[in-house]
């Protein structure tokens, strides 16, 4: 059983919901990753989402885009991240996992990143322009490696395919609850509701919901249907205005709801 | 002799090509597939088209030998085939006629596109004008500025324009933003891309409302001539032009294929937009393809004067002509597009759009090295008007870049 496997099982003998925070590596200079990372460790997280920056993220908002090229002018490069990832994992228990558009991958060389992230001991990969009819390029060579390519559905995806879709992975299901990118939204439809219902039917494995979820609120109500949150834009905010002790309350509120 | 059948069914050609896009859109990607493939095949579909490209778009264009040209050349004959005749003055007209129909017929009459020197943008809202749909157009702010006349040209059409300031501010920070507001609209929106790139179905719907290009000049050469053409010549950006006059030519491989990119201040330079030349295979913008990027794999800025050339990536079936070698691929810098700008327009009388003279400027170098007694096409890809402002204002000794 692979680490975020064991993440959730030990969720669902605490009855927890996930919190799977998102954080820009190399925003606020690539050296402060490990100390961050043990921070959102130690505020709860269940698991953290590492960005690498690229040039060009088309399903990213303003907030994710900024950090980005925040990070890119620091000279953050895909190396360099696993690299401090590597020194992370000394003190960092909880699942690290890696999201990247497929392009700074494959210049990397597909063997070699897998390679290199299987040493690091990253637990799973995210790559959000990589559908499952193109997954071929990079999943056999992750599931050799036992990393989880975590695989996502939206609003837009018909349920035969979700289906399909939450049939490959051990990992998680990463649901897409905005038509749109990755930021801030106010209020979610009761046509959110229903999809989350049936993705979780139709999935053996955790489904957690993310884009666009930025408040308390939003995260008690989208629980009820669902196994998590990821919080992307919102945590990005937090660290880049330095509000360490704001985002402590955020994740420790969230905690008290499922305590 | 081999027929050419690609792409295969996922949209690959060999490796390049294929779907790299956000799940959200790939419910539309496959509709956009299953509706081209019915509409492809309905007769009067095409007859709409056909219709709309003769009374509207003025189709066919001319096949103009350019004697003026051939003998300063010195060579082989010139031909130009005058894309720039077309309403609107480019061939992205006919690439905008076909989709816009397709977009109604789909049931969508939301239109969002992409647009570099503004002549798609151009083409695009002329034809939601005329089709009566609702029209944004998203544009790189340092394009905004090099192509003022085409902005309000898209705003007297009816077209919103929506200016992007993210990264380099030009054509591939306006797909990005494009790509996201589909993301965001897909329900009732479709996006009109310009270009052979992007994901599949694309590459190949660009492709084929393009081939009117090629298929009218081999009629033409061929009635003209009795025989087909040694060599034509296209400047790329994302390389639309080229494919819709390469395409119909794959087949008789006689024919040489040359595409033409921008070298900018040179291609031993960082300022170029020489994709092919100077890239290496990546994903950007939904297909893997030549794209000029950093060794991280960081997309890198495109330099040329010529607005319409400025992108980092080229079409994957470019890419994939390039690696098997039945096209090969050239650049040309600012200086030679320039020059060859003047000289079409001294010699012919014919003032050609800056990405079409880098076209011509490879076309007259080319004509030397093959002698005479040899023929070549040279798609002229659009007029020069709007580029009249920028080219005065380098020549005179301005800023203008």
């Amino acid at each position: 059983m692979n680490r975020i496997e064991q993440a959730f099982q030990q969720l669902n003998k605490e009855n927890k919901k996930a919190f799977v925070p998102y954080i820009m590596a190399g925003d606020g200079g690539l050296e402060n990753l490990p100390e961050r990372l043990a921070l959102l460790e130690k505020f709860g997280a269940t698991a953290i989402e590492v960005g690498v920056p690229f040039s060009d993220p088309v399903a990213d908002g303003p907030t994710i885009q900024r950090a980005g090229i925040r990070a890119l002018q620091n000279g953050t490069s895909l190396k360099g991240i696993i690299k401090e990832i590597t020194k992370a994992r000394e003190s960092v228990t909880i699942p690290i996992i890696l999201m990247t558009y497929l392009n700074p991958v494959y210049s990397y060389g597909i063997e070699t990143f897998v390679r290199d992230v299987q040493t690091a001991g990253v637990a799973g990969c995210i790559i959000p322009d990589l559908p499952v009819d193109e997954e071929a390029i990079i999943a056999p060579l992750l599931e050799q490696a036992e990393v989880e390519l975590i695989r996502l559905v939206t609003l837009t995806t018909p349920i035969e395919r979700i289906r399909e879709i939450s049939n490959k992975g051990k990992g998680f299901l990463y649901t897409v609850t905005v038509k749109g990118i990755t930021g801030t939204r106010n209020e979610f439809g009761n046509e959110l509701h229903s999809f989350l219902q049936a993705v979780k039917e139709v999935s053996p494995i955790p489904v957690l919901a993310g884009f666009g979820i930025s408040s308390q609120e939003q995260i008690k109500e989208i629980t009820k249907y669902c196994d998590g949150v990821v919080v992307g834009s919102k945590i990005v905010e937090y660290f880049a205005n330095n509000q360490l002790e704001e985002m402590e309350e955020f994740m420790t509120i969230y905690k008290q709801t499922f305590a | 002799m081999s027929t050419y059948t690609l792409p295969n069914e996922k949209g690959h050609f060999g490796i390049y090509g294929g779907k790299f896009v956000p799940e959200t859109l790939m419910k539309a990607v496959t509709e956009l597939n299953e509706a081209y493939n019915e509409a492809k095949n309905d007769p009067e579909f095409q007859a709409e088209i056909d219709r709309l490209l003769k009374e509207y778009v003025g189709r066919e264009t001319p096949l103009y030998f350019a004697e003026n040209l051939t003998k300063h050349a010195g060579g082989a004959n010139i031909y130009l085939k005058r894309e720039d005749l077309n309403h609107t003055g480019a061939h992205k007209i006919n690439n905008a006629i076909g989709q816009a129909l397709l977009a109604v017929r789909m049931g969508k009459r939301k239109i969002v596109a992409e647009t570099g020197a503004g002549q798609h943008g151009v083409a695009t809202a002329t034809v939601c004008a005329l089709l009566n749909l609702d029209c944004i157009i998203f544009m790189g702010e340092e394009d905004i500025r090099r192509q003022a006349l085409n902005v309000y040209r898209m705003e007297l059409l009816g077209a919103k324009v929506v200016s992007v300031t993210s990264g380099s501010a030009t054509l591939k920070d306006a797909v990005n933003e494009a790509l996201r507001y589909w993301v965001a609209n897909v329900d009732d929106t479709h996006y009109l891309l310009g270009s052979v790139s992007g994901p599949h179905p694309f590459p190949v719907i660009v492709r084929d409302f393009q081939s009117v290009i090629g298929m009218e000049t081999k009629q033409q050469f061929l009635a003209r001539n009795g025989s087909l053409p040694h060599a034509v010549v296209a400047c790329i950006g994302g390389g639309s032009n080229a494919m819709g006059m390469f395409y119909p030519f794959i087949d008789d491989e006689e024919v040489k294929l040359f595409g033409v990119e921008a070298a900018g201040h040179g291609v031993d330079t960082p300022f170029h937009a020489a994709s092919l030349t100077k890239g290496r295979p990546g994903v950007l913008h939904g297909a893997l393809m030549y794209v000029l990027q950093n060794e991280d794999g960081q997309i890198q800025e495109a330099h040329s004067i010529s607005a319409g050339l400025d992108y980092p990536g080229v079409g994957p079936e470019h890419s994939y002509l390039k690696d098997s070698g039945r096209a090969s691929y050239h650049s040309i810098t600012d200086k030679e597009a320039l020059d060859a700008f003047q000289l079409l327009s001294k010699l012919e009388g014919i003032i050609p759009a800056l990405e079409s003279s880098h076209a011509v400027a490879f076309a007259v170098k080319l004509a030397g090295q093959l002698g005479a007694g040899q023929n070549i096409v040279v798609c002229l890809s659009g007029r020069g008007d709007k580029d009249v402002d920028a080219v005065k204002s380098r020549l005179k000794g301005g800023s203008g870049k």
